[in-house]
């Protein structure tokens, strides 16, 4: 086989694409492969370009091998599974020079032949498998199983492991364990046989995985649910929330149903619109469960009328944005982080709420349970603002931890004990000086009854069109917004805080953010970082604000959220703060952050003329 | 509204129920609404009701959305949480509710405004939910809040006030919930408390979503000559189908009904239903006869009240199809639903 260009060492350090049509049953094969390299103890991101589609358009699985464990997008690839005709000339273009594209070569592709400066290697996929086994369908998915087999030779992956992998998936089908067995050694071996193995871009085993897990945010946030000891779910599918739901009620279904009576201590109901779900969980939060919605933007864009409720009658709630490309219906499979603004000020009239914003999929598990205890703590509803790359995608993250010493923070809910020695109870009153009042419970005691109204009323709970009663009210739901900045998650903050230039970023743009500052450090370029983890912002955010002279503000949305809302919320002079973008819809990679940087430093070349990397 | 607050004191003669509780005690504050409101004598049935029924405050939530009727869950029973959600969305809140806690009684207060235009889409899924609660709509036929324009319940050719004339068809709740398969929906008259009290009552103890459309009439907006919702149009044309005599558990029937003409139904609790037939044939087990009765009934403009269909429903209950924990889920302690640091352990071999 022609090796056209040498390559430099890449062990452990490369991505393989695939291009397939949905509805194909590829996920399994690419994610074999993953998994397979995960368990070698190497490193490995996994992101999946799907369409908004069930069967027949074109989807892409990544994988990341990247020994540095990089959270990010590379933004390059190396090598191109092409098994989708209609893509394949877009797919042959994206290839990086000295890369390797692998086709399907029972037909043959001469378009295929036209770059000279990368290795295409055909394999008779679809005849290899029609000569092998039976059926339409059967053979579409093994020949994804082929195809899997001959990157495992080409890059090296275990054989061992692939096959355990397999066993676990189909141990209890004996006939798929075989065929599957089968039909990756077709393409094992013919690769072995035909093909020069291994290329220079090939995983070798490391210890970098162990204490980690492969997992999505949506089901860690579904997790977390279960463990915050939530027990009502109201939702309405949408994608790409919808996985979170599906996640808590499979493991409410392992975890929560009583082994002998077979009564189930969760309800999850699938609403008729995101309407009438956030209602369900306001109803259900307001009795005294802990209840949630996950949800995406345009269902957030219909929940406004009864957040302003939720936060005027200070009714806790927890809700799961899982962010995705808008304005409108947007591109639904396609991530971003463009509902900042919408969920910091949702709903009409004076209202600000609770943001939390995990980084991946570990922090949406942790943040979860935060989500429920800020909520009730604080009798207001909490977003815990996710995005697609977050909620869909396997991310190497640490695994969970649970400390069986938790015990949800209710807040101030009175008991009927309480009630009884009370001479009355008034809702709204400040007794504590926290701004955050005393709530109550229905079928607890009838001296804890009050009218929970959105119409204007006064700190005793009763309706009011008195000026001064309600500026009362309105007036601590401002304080109380001071104190949330107390109870929220802390920034996390990088660096030795002696530059002068700060990097500000929120969520998923984490992984390209730190991976920027490594490039950047090897051009001798330091800077600091600060990811945002909530809002309200607290002082720790003031402060790093105020000792950067050049402040950075990376986000994924084209109208830079996160700087409106520094400018709006902190003391920041706004001219410091300069916006990195990045609203395509794909994951954020570190390129633009280090361009952006180096471009605003004299003397400072683009990198793409140093590294030789094109502008993606 | 009235002017005069009545003293808290109760006079020592006044008759209390099993609870030892009188009347005043199931009262709220003061109503806010015209003089004359057909709401203010469902509100007086609704308190009349939970008297009679020894109901704990406490045990009953109320909740309601945006209009005159939905203000009135203020003016009854003060010692229960009451929820005044946002315009026509009161059901997702009464469904959230019920579902943290199955133990409570749970009565929503709509009006045609709230049920019948924006929150059609609530109401209906309440229903089809089976979401055990009264849903209790206060009919009038207009919006009074926003002074007079018609609602989708308004009858073809029924003059506004200000002299419009309606020309679209109304949607008649009852024959709306009995195509939804509503299981227990009746039709009252604020003007008839005797009907309307245990209509109320067997609402409340069954098991399942229970809907009474109340004729309702607005004095200030809806009570003029050629309106088809005022009190006159409505005393002249509503006649019952079925009377209803709600009978405690542990009680024994003792009026004497002559044979032939009273069904007990028996709700979930115990309690019982004893229906009166008034028309000749008139079977209210029945959906299909019963959807045909009222809609004959209502081209001539007649409004059939009484019980209109019931039958039993526990098994499509929300809950029961559910399969959920007997005991609420909001009192399940949190030992029983976290599952712990060692299943989450054994749950991490799935992600590696």
């Amino acid at each position: 086989m022609p090796n056209l260009v040498t390559a430099p060492d890449r062990v452990n350090d490369f991505v393989v694409k695939f291009a397939n049509v949905n509805g194909t049953g590829s996920a399994s094969a690419n994610s074999l492969i993953m998994k397979a390299i995960f368990r070698m103890g190497v490193p490995v991101t996994g992101k999946n370009y799907f369409p908004s589609n069930i069967q027949g358009l074109p989807t892409w699985y990544e994988i990341r091998v990247t020994r540095d464990a990089y959270a990010a997008r590379a933004g390059r690839v190396d090598i191109m599974v092409a098994m989708n005709a209609e893509t394949y000339s877009k797919d042959v273009r994206e290839v990086a020079s000295g890369g390797y594209l692998l086709y399907d070569a029972t037909w043959p592709r001469s378009s295929l032949l036209q770059r000279g400066d990368i290795t295409v290697i055909g394999v008779p996929l679809a005849q290899m498998v029609n000569e092998n086994f039976e059926g339409v369908r059967n053979r579409i998915l093994l020949k994804n199983i082929a195809y899997a087999g001959v990157i495992a030779a080409l890059i090296d992956v275990d054989l061992g492991i692939i096959d355990a992998i397999m066993k676990e998936s189909y141990g209890k089908k004996p006939k798929l364990l075989d065929s599957n067995t089968k039909a990756l050694r077709l393409g094992y071996d013919y690769a072995k046989t035909h093909l020069e193995c291994p290329l220079p871009l090939r995983v070798s085993k490391m210890d970098k995985t162990r204490g980690h897990i492969m997992i999505d945010g949506n089901t860690a946030a579904g997790l977390g649910c279960v463990y915050a000891g939530a027990t009502v779910g109201a939702w309405y599918p949408i994608t790409p929330s919808t996985s979170l739901m599906d996640a808590f009620k499979s493991f409410c279904e392992r975890y929560r149903v009583d082994p002998e009576t077979g009564e189930r201590n969760f309800a999850v109901i699938q609403a008729e619109d995101e309407l009438a779900a956030i209602g369900m969980v306001l109803g259900a939060s307001w009795n005294g469960a802990r209840a949630f919605t996950p949800t995406s933007g345009p269902g957030i864009s219909l929940m406004n009328e009864f957040l302003g409720l939720a936060y005027y009658a200070e009714v806790p709630c927890v809700i799961f944005d899982v962010q995705r490309v808008g304005p409108s219906t947007g591109m639904p499979t396609r991530t971003q982080q463009s509902d900042l603004m919408l969920c910091a000020y949702a709903s009409h009239g004076d209202t600000r709420h609770v943001l939390l914003f995990p980084a991946n999929p570990e922090e949406c598990f942790y943040m979860a349970v935060k989500a429920f205890d800020l909520a009730e703590r604080l009798q207001t509803p909490v977003f815990v603002m996710s995005d697609l790359d977050i909620g869909m995608n396997d991310w190497m993250c640490r695994d969970l931890k649970w400390d069986d010493a938790y015990r949800p923070d209710r807040g101030k809910i009175l008991s009927a004990e309480e009630l009884a020695d009370l001479d009355k109870f008034y809702r709204y009153v400040d007794r504590d000086d926290d701004a955050i009042t005393y709530r109550t419970l229905p079928g607890v005691n009838p001296k804890g009854a009050y009218f929970t109204r959105g119409s204007g009323h006064n700190q005793y709970g009763a309706y009011t069109e008195d000026s001064a009663e309600y500026q009362v009210v309105l007036d601590r739901l401002k304080r109380k917004f001071s104190t949330a900045a107390r109870y929220v998650p802390k920034p996390e903050i990088a660096g030795k805080g002696d530059s002068k230039i700060g990097i500000v970023s929120i969520g998923s743009c984490d992984g390209a953010v730190r991976e920027a500052i490594d490039v950047l450090a090897r051009q001798k370029i330091a800077v600091d970082y600060m990811r945002i983890k909530a809002f309200p912002f607290g002082h720790e955010v003031e402060s790093f604000l105020s000792l950067h002279a050049t402040l950075f503000v990376v986000e994924q949305n084209r109208d830079a959220q996160l700087r409106s809302l520094l400018t709006l919320e902190t003391a920041v002079d706004k001219s410091k703060l300069k916006s990195i973008l990045s609203y395509s819809g794909f994951p954020m990679s570190c390129d633009p952050i280090v361009d952006g940087i180096r471009a605003t430093l004299p003397d400072a070349p683009r990198l793409s003329a140093i590294t030789g990397k094109g502008a993606r | 509204m009235s002017f005069i607050n009545k003293p808290k004191v109760a006079h020592p003669s006044l008759p209390t129920n099993g609870l030892g509780m009188t009347r005043r005690q199931y009262e709220g504050s003061m109503s806010t609404l015209c003089a004359g409101c057909g709401h203010d004598s469902v509100t007086a049935a609704i308190i009349e009701a939970c008297w009679g029924l020894d109901m704990r405050p406490e045990q009953l939530v109320k909740l309601s959305g945006i209009g005159c009727s939905s203000k009135t869950t203020a003016y009854f029973v003060s010692g229960s949480h009451g929820f005044n959600a946002v315009h026509g969305r009161m059901p997702s809140i009464a469904s959230g509710a019920n579902a943290a806690n199955r133990s409570l009684t749970y009565v929503g207060i709509s009006g045609d405004g709230d049920s019948l235009s924006i929150g059609l889409g609530q109401l209906v899924h309440a229903i089809r939910r089976n979401v055990n609660m009264l849903y209790i709509i206060e009919n009038n036929g207009v919006y009074g809040l926003t002074k007079g324009q018609f609602s989708a319940s308004a009858d073809i050719g029924t003059k506004a006030k200000k002299g419009d004339v309606n020309q679209s068809p109304p949607i008649d709740p009852v024959l709306l919930a009995l195509s939804l398969g509503a299981t227990f929906v009746a039709r009252g008259f604020s003007g008839d408390k005797a009907q309307l009290v245990p209509l109320i009552q067997a609402g409340m103890r069954h098991r399942g979503f229970a809907l009474i459309d109340v004729l309702s009439p607005c004095v200030t907006f809806n009570d003029h000559e050629g309106s088809t919702k005022s009190y006159t149009f409505t005393r002249e044309h509503y006649h019952s189908a079925m009377e209803a005599d709600f009978v405690p558990p542990a009680q024994e029937i003792s009026v004497d009904y002559p044979p032939g003409e009273a069904i007990p139904v028996e709700l979930h609790d115990g309690s019982r239903v004893v229906l009166r037939k008034l028309g000749a044939s008139y079977d209210p087990a029945d959906r299909s006869a019963a959807y045909g009765f009222i809609e004959n009934k209502l081209k001539h403009n007649e409004y059939v009240t009484g019980l209109i269909h019931i039958e039993e429903s526990g098994n499509t209950e929300f809950h029961t199809l559910n399969r959920s924990s007997s005991t609420p889920l909001n009192r399940i302690p949190y030992e029983k639903l976290a599952p712990g640091s060692a299943a989450l352990e054994k749950l991490l071999g799935r992600y590696r």
